[in-house]
């Protein structure tokens, strides 16, 4: 066990040698809670650590900051989402310092996806900086203790710096170079885009493994429950940066539409398995979307409960 | 090249409704060569404005002319003579060319007859792409001759994001991945060690963040 550099509960399970489960929640579209809180329920007691995205596909949520910080008031460890589209370097410093300052300690750093995607494509995009960029910026402010100008912070931002890995996008074989670059630039902890390819993935793996990339890092295999044949076609075809490989999409739709559903979470149980077999991952990130209420079922079949407590 | 584009002609006759005598003004440089704002688009758009249709309250005359460059005012100054009756300048040149005009033919108003989109290259016959957005601080040595501040969508400085996908941008698939072209002309080039180095982030001040630009060189000795 090395010496903590957040203190969240993700990093002391996963410094702990535990198999962590992270979930993931959208924020509102709208300042009403109700549906937030009746989400986050679901999740308590279930998972790590729980994502709080960033105007995920470029859509205006609440921010992820108030996000987060409701999350907290829930009993929920929040993974606070952000994104280079929306801010410059200033309003990122700053409000990391915010959300530390909240009592959030894990934070993912993104790209984002392309405003054109959004329900405001005439916005002008930001992209000061980029996801490489951020991890390197708040590991100096935890680590040096200094903004970006390198000047000095008054009370360091403590975050267990986390980012995303995408194994299906292309050049496919500088896929694992991105990884080790994003280790170099300071990142504690991966959560790979939803694995569906799963050769690929072994092989993606292996690459990682062979440069020990994963005793660098903390690699969580992203997992999304298919709920029916439809969403993994649609998906196939209109979700940037996803890989659904046919045989996938017929198993799905060689049962009855009321089983697809089950079929999907049968999928997502028989990867948990192998996961927590496979070497270097440290972990699973289940993005249930708008499927919340499933995930203590599918904790429960994956045998992840109860979750580790770790002091 | 600066390359511009043709305003919708419905927002050109808005624009010159309220004159009577209009001086059209192509200009022979950059807009000339990609067939935008040049002498023959200068008298195609005045023969397009010149309907009776466009306008309430009479048609508008129009005189049209084409002056080598737009953007330097001594072609101004000196070539240029602006017809005694005009009451408006509808200047088909790029928005350098738009602000010189009005900057030395300050009493008189001065209208854009194109948008000014890119800096760019003609890549295939009638195909103009857009290639570099001035940054002020060039990285295309380490990056393939391939400029992803203007070719990729979200001007990343560490390879290709993850909506990368068969070698097209998540943006559009008719849109090339900059960052997967930069890739496979560093590995063609072997230089993918450009690639594992991480970029600091950009100093935009060059690019315009530090306020308008200006160049300022000193006259050239002889040689």
């Amino acid at each position: 066990m090395s010496e903590l550099k957040s203190g969240s509960n993700l990093e002391k399970i996963l410094n702990a040698g535990h198999f962590a489960f992270t979930g993931e929640c959208g924020p509102p579209k709208g300042a009403n809670v109700d549906h937030l809180n009746e989400k986050l329920s679901h999740l308590v007691g279930v998972v790590d650590a729980v994502n709080m995205t960033d105007n995920q596909t470029a859509v205006v949520r609440m921010s992820s900051i108030a996000g987060s910080v409701l999350m907290m008031e829930k009993g929920l460890e929040p993974n606070f989402q952000m994104v280079c589209r929306d801010r410059n370097r200033l309003a990122m410093m700053s409000d990391i310092l915010g959300a530390y300052a909240m009592g959030i300690r894990n934070m993912l750093c993104l790209s984002g996806d392309h405003q054109g995607f959004g329900n405001h494509p005439e916005a002008k995009g930001v992209y000061d900086i980029d996801s490489m960029q951020l991890i390197a910026m708040v590991k100096k402010m935890r680590d040096e203790g200094k903004f970006m100008n390198g000047e000095d912070i008054d009370g360091p931002p403590k975050l267990f710096i986390g980012a995303a890995a995408n194994p299906f996008a292309d050049p496919y074989e500088y896929r694992v170079f991105r990884l080790a670059k994003k280790i170099k630039a300071g990142v504690d902890f991966v959560q790979t885009q939803c694995i569906f390819n799963m050769e690929k993935f072994r092989d993606f793996m292996k690459q990682a493994v062979d440069m020990g990339l994963h005793q660098k890092c903390y690699i969580l295999a992203g997992v999304t429950p298919m709920k029916s044949a439809g969403m993994a076609n649609f998906m196939s075809k209109f979700v940037p940066g996803m890989d659904i490989p046919e045989p996938l999409i017929k198993r799905l739709r060689g049962v009855a539409k009321k089983d697809q559903s089950e079929e999907g979470i049968k999928f997502s149980l028989e990867q948990i398995e192998e996961f927590k077999e496979m070497e270097g991952v440290a972990g699973v990130h289940l993005m249930a979307i708008e499927w919340e209420h499933r995930v203590p079922e599918i904790a429960e079949r994956a045998n992840v409960l109860p979750r580790p407590v770790v002091d | 090249m600066i390359v511009g584009n043709l305003k919708p002609l419905e927002e050109i006759v808005a624009s010159i409704a309220d004159y009577k005598n209009i001086f059209v003004l192509g200009c022979g440089g950059c807009v000339s060569v990609c067939l935008t704002g040049g002498d023959r688009q200068a008298h195609e758009l005045a023969t397009d404005l010149n309907h009776i249709r466009h306008y309430k309250a009479g048609k508008p005359k129009f005189n049209v002319h084409t002056v080598e460059r737009q953007c330097e005012p001594d072609w101004l100054n000196t070539y240029l003579t602006i017809p005694e009756n005009t009451d408006a300048v509808l200047t088909l040149a790029c928005g350098a060319g738009v602000q010189t005009m009005a900057s030395i033919f300050d009493s008189l108003p001065v209208i854009p007859a194109i948008n000014t989109t890119f800096m760019g290259s003609n890549v295939e016959p009638g195909v103009w792409q857009e290639m570099c957005q001035g940054c002020g601080d060039c990285m295309l040595g380490v990056t393939g001759g391939i400029c992803p501040i203007a070719r990729c969508a979200k001007t990343l400085f560490n390879g290709p994001c993850g909506g990368s996908s068969n070698g097209s941008c998540e943006v559009d698939q008719k849109i090339p991945c900059a960052w997967a072209m930069i890739y496979y002309k560093l590995k063609k080039t072997n230089q993918l060690h450009y690639l594992m180095k991480v970029r600091e982030p950009k100093n935009w001040q060059p690019a315009g963040g530090a306020g308008p630009r200006k160049l300022v060189r000193p006259f050239n000795k002889p040689l």
